[in-house]
């Protein structure tokens, strides 16, 4: 097979438009988009949640019929001949369409039979996927039993037996921890370099562009860009800068972005990263009190910053529109008592449910004022904590103590002092935003004049006014995102947990969220908060590393990227800190 | 059917086993609920009223109002209750401790040798209208008894019982389980082998699987034949079942041939499974189909299946609406089968509806099923 010289694409649409009916509502998922992929590569489908991803992966597969336009994949028509496509194309959906009651043998069993794989070629094959994935020993396993790392590689084998000539992965690596993600990505290299087998591959990750030959940039169902990566970040040179300042890095962040020309200002380490409208430092002068020392120093350009740049062109949005300094925090946040007072301390907690320890023996204790991180993967125990620490779920052992109450005895008095945005925000969808609002202050029995001033401060300091008689159910996630944080700091908390909250937002409303955030930290709030996006960690000013229930690593962002720093990487990442760390325990645990 | 077709269907075939056989979900649905709802209703539900509390107001006690309340007492229907004033009696009947109240009036003796109109007074309960008429009805019946031997014994003529004439017949030998039980069956079956199908299917949408089914070589006709041939078994399984507990647990009768009963249950089953195919076409969750399986079988069956409430009393709108539930049809047959025998002219018209209503809701299941989400 010779890719360069076959002339029928792994896929080309044309116009490709469709759109959903939820109710009275219409949802435009794809609006109008012109694609054309070479076979052999890997291409990623960049985008956020309902940016139309999921609903490209589907019309590839021939499980949704476009409103119009056309889809063709491998030269084949996909609205004529869905059952020609479907032999040659293998498709792993978001929840990778394992049987849990079934083992990983008959799993593969299951699939082989449907994709018409002769019994005599099922050794040779197995063998092989069985090797790629490193499910050997687990052959007699359910899959339900399996980790997440494991069902995503299970998934994508079931996906394999049949050797497709086009691979569609929906969202692969979604939840997923970094080291699965790394041996994910291998095999996919795996099988685009040796196998020639073209993939096409949907992620919310923007650092997974490096894996592709091709990148799709997908925003609201229009493409805002797309070719090889580079061609993403090309125009981008000499824009991007290192500000280093004697302040704070997020009083310095904050003064960066709203200058004039500055599109991107994020935390990185200790500094903050400037990516600008022209190739120009930012004016400095401009600043109205100019920390010391206050420098620029040219880096190249990310992947990232193409994206951003782009998003700001389609949305008309500059980096400038950002939330007052009034987000006002706790009631005693004003006048910290101590400002490096623990306010909450965890010593040798463990919960377990049955037989099965979902937090192990953990300890840690965050101070007053701080932004404090719990990173890892899905089933890493994370939420489990911040289910104990809000007092939602007692502990099987170990002490607890938040705002100086022992969650054991006072759990009650402790939660008046807690905001709790849980994971994919839990609001009221048949309510009007005003609607959810009134809840949440009288919730927190909030009543008269003080119930009518903090609804009229969440209006304002959230943007919420032209939005107070939408549907909640209807808002776009950001929003969404906006109006549970306003909800959460209705009854002003000094400590703010934020379970997964950027968690597929896309990174314009996760910059201003974490805007939003760093105020509330300047102002005295506490915030924990768990994420699986490693770079959110930055963000952080301590944090712990956690892995199936147990604490691996503690401590600044910086210390703990240190830990992964060797000679041929001086600048490790947050994910190869988080893999050395992991395989760090790993070796630990051999050893023992 | 070519080979790498029927390997297909065996790949899914024993999936299917090896999943009802690791998630005893399925199994429940088939043995547990059909047994659990027979015992609820088999026990709970019963037209018969028995150990009927009833007062027995004597006002002047004497031989003849002392044999006539043993008549009571020898009933396996009454338990008597003596008083001697209607005020006590009545005081009972509001604190709902008797049903009713038999009252012999202080000339009862006189009047009932003088061979003149009950002198019995009968108050019922009027509040359940059903265990009252009942009730009035087994009163009727032992005061008749009763005149009857007294005539007998005192060498008068019989006409003078026939003068009452019990407004309720019954059969005393027939109780009301015999013809409730079959009926029963029908209903549950109905809602058994629609939430076999409906549940396993909206799972399987649930999960995502049903999504990567779609993009393998697999036909939609394979994947609805997988579905079909496990879960009949399983329901045919559930349905033996039901007819042992029925007859060995409930004493009702089996008069007809058992594979009469076995083929207008698989025509049934077939049915009811076909129903289920049918709502989880459209029905993606396991929670809606449950509801939807509930709604749509549970209770037309219920209602309108002529099991309890007969079909030729309702209004002529309602009892067309009856001919498109299945289980009107099956419970015909069943009571036909278990009560009467292998009664042709029953059997055969119902196994005919049957089996058309087997064929619409397969074929409607066959055309709402696409290979598509959308």
């Amino acid at each position: 097979m010779a890719p360069a010289a076959d002339p029928l694409p792994a896929l080309r649409c044309a116009g490709l438009r469709r759109r959903f009916r939820i109710g009275k509502r219409v949802v435009i998922a794809l609006d109008g988009i012109d694609i054309r992929l070479a076979r052999g590569g890997i291409t990623g489908l960049i985008g956020a949640d309902g940016a139309g991803k999921t609903t490209l992966m589907r019309l590839a597969a021939g499980l949704l019929k476009p409103d119009a336009g056309q889809i063709e994949v491998l030269g084949i028509d996909v609205v004529r001949e869905p059952l020609r496509v479907q032999m040659c194309v293998g498709y792993m959906p978001q929840h990778f369409g394992l049987y849990e009651d079934l083992s990983v043998r008959e799993n593969l069993d299951l699939y082989a039979d449907l994709q018409g794989v002769l019994p005599a070629q099922r050794p040779a094959r197995y063998a092989e996927l069985l090797h790629m994935t490193g499910l050997g020993p687990f052959e007699g396993r359910m899959a339900g039993q399996l980790s997440g790392g494991m069902k995503q590689k299970l998934g994508l084998a079931c996906s394999l037996v049949q050797p497709p000539e086009l691979l569609l992965l929906d969202e692969p690596t979604v939840g997923v921890d970094p080291v699965s993600r790394r041996e994910l990505w291998q095999i996919i290299d795996h099988l685009s370099r040796n196998m020639h087998t073209s993939v096409l591959f949907s992620t919310a990750y923007l650092d997974e562009a490096e894996h592709c030959d091709t990148v799709l940039l997908l925003h609201e169902g229009r493409l805002l860009g797309s070719g090889p990566p580079s061609d993403i970040s090309a125009g981008m040179e000499g824009r991007s800068f290192r500000a280093t300042a004697a302040v704070g890095r997020r009083l310095l962040q904050e003064q960066l972005a709203d200058l004039p020309g500055v599109i991107d200002a994020v935390v990185q380490g200790g500094c903050v990263r400037v990516v600008m409208q022209a190739a120009a430092p930012p004016d400095a002068a401009a600043i109205q009190a100019p920390p010391a020392d206050l420098r620029f120093v040219p880096v190249p350009p990310r992947f990232e910053d193409g994206f951003i740049a782009r998003l700001r062109a389609a949305t008309g949005q500059d980096a400038r529109t950002s939330p007052s300094d009034r987000v006002a925090g706790g009631r005693n946040a004003a006048a910290p008592q101590g400002a490096d007072s623990e306010i909450i301390v965890v010593e040798h907690l463990t919960r377990r449910f049955g037989s099965f320890t979902a937090v192990d023996d953990i300890s840690f204790s965050v101070r007053r004022g701080e932004i404090f991180g719990l990173l890892g993967a899905n089933g890493a125990g994370k939420s489990t904590t911040f289910r104990m620490l809000c007092g939602l779920l007692p502990a099987s052992a170990g002490h607890l103590r938040v705002a100086g109450f022992d969650l054991r005895t006072a759990a009650a008095p402790a939660r008046g002092r807690i905001g709790y945005m849980a994971q994919k925000f839990s609001l009221y969808g048949d309510l009007s935003v005003a609607q959810n609002l009134r809840f949440f202050a009288s919730a927190y029995r909030l009543h008269g004049s003080t119930r009518a001033a903090r609804i009229r401060w969440a209006t304002e300091e959230f943007e919420l006014a032209s939005l107070l008689d939408a549907t909640a159910r209807d808002l776009p996630l950001g929003f969404k995102q906006r109006l549970a944080l306003a909800c959460a700091l209705m009854h002003e908390p000094d400590i703010l947990f934020l379970d997964e909250p950027t968690s597929g937002v896309d990174p314009l409303a996760r910059r201003e969220f974490w805007r939003r955030i760093n105020a509330l930290a300047e102002a005295g709030v506490t915030v924990l908060v768990t994420t699986h996006f490693m770079e959110e960690a930055e963000y952080c000013d301590r944090l712990v590393i956690m892995a199936q229930g147990r604490v691996l690593a503690a401590g600044a962002p910086e210390a703990i990227k240190a830990l992964a720093r060797t000679g041929d990487r001086p600048e490790p990442t947050m994910e190869d800190a988080f893999i050395a760390v992991i395989e760090a325990a790993g070796k630990r645990a051999l050893a023992a | 059917m070519n080979p790498v077709a029927l390997r297909r269907l065996r790949g899914l075939l024993r999936k299917e086993f090896l999943q009802i056989w690791r998630d005893p979900s399925a199994l429940a649905i088939a043995f547990l609920l059909p047994a659990i709802l027979l015992l609820i209703f088999g026990y709970g539900v019963s037209l018969d009223a028995r150990n009927v509390p009833l007062a027995v107001v004597t006002q002047r006690p004497g031989a003849l109002a002392a044999s006539f309340a043993a008549g009571f007492r020898h009933s396996p229907y009454f338990k008597p209750r003596p008083f001697l004033t209607i005020q006590e009696a009545e005081r009972a009947l509001r604190a709902h401790e008797v049903q009713g109240i038999v009252w012999l009036r202080s000339d009862f003796a006189r009047r009932a040798l003088a061979g003149g109109e009950a002198p019995i007074g009968v108050i019922v309960n009027g509040v359940d209208a059903n265990d009252a008429r009942l009730v009035e009805g087994y009163v009727q019946q032992v005061w008749a008894t009763w005149l009857s031997a007294q005539a007998r014994s005192q060498g008068h003529d019989a006409s003078m019982a026939l003068a009452v004439e019990p407004r309720v017949r019954f059969n005393p030998a027939v109780s009301s389980r015999d013809y409730l039980v079959p009926g029963l069956i029908a209903v549950i079956m109905t809602l058994t082998g629609a939430l076999l199908t409906a549940l396993v299917i909206a799972r399987e949408w649930e999960r995502g699987t049903m999504e990567a089914l779609m993009v393998t070589r697999v036909q939609m006709r394979e994947i609805l034949l997988a579905k079909l041939l496990p879960y009949f078994l399983l329901g045919m399984g559930g349905m033996a079942a039901s007819v042992v507990m029925a007859v060995l647990l409930f004493g009702v009768p089996l008069v007809g041939a058992w594979w009469v009963l076995a083929g207008a249950s698989a025509l049934f089953m077939l049915s009811a499974l076909g129903m289920g195919l049918l709502i989880s076409g459209f029905a993606r969750s396991q929670f809606v189909a449950g509801q939807i399986a509930l709604i749509v079988t549970f209770l037309p069956a219920f209602l309108l299946s002529g099991f309890v409430f007969d079909i030729g009393s309702m209004p002529p709108a309602v009892q067309w609406v009856t001919h498109v539930v299945a289980a009107r049809y099956f419970v015909a047959i069943l009571q036909s089968v278990f009560l009467a025998g292998n009664v042709w002219s029953v059997i055969v018209p119902n196994a005919l509806a049957l089996a058309a209503m087997a064929a619409v809701f397969l074929g409607l299941a066959r055309a709402v099923f696409r290979r598509r989400l959308d």
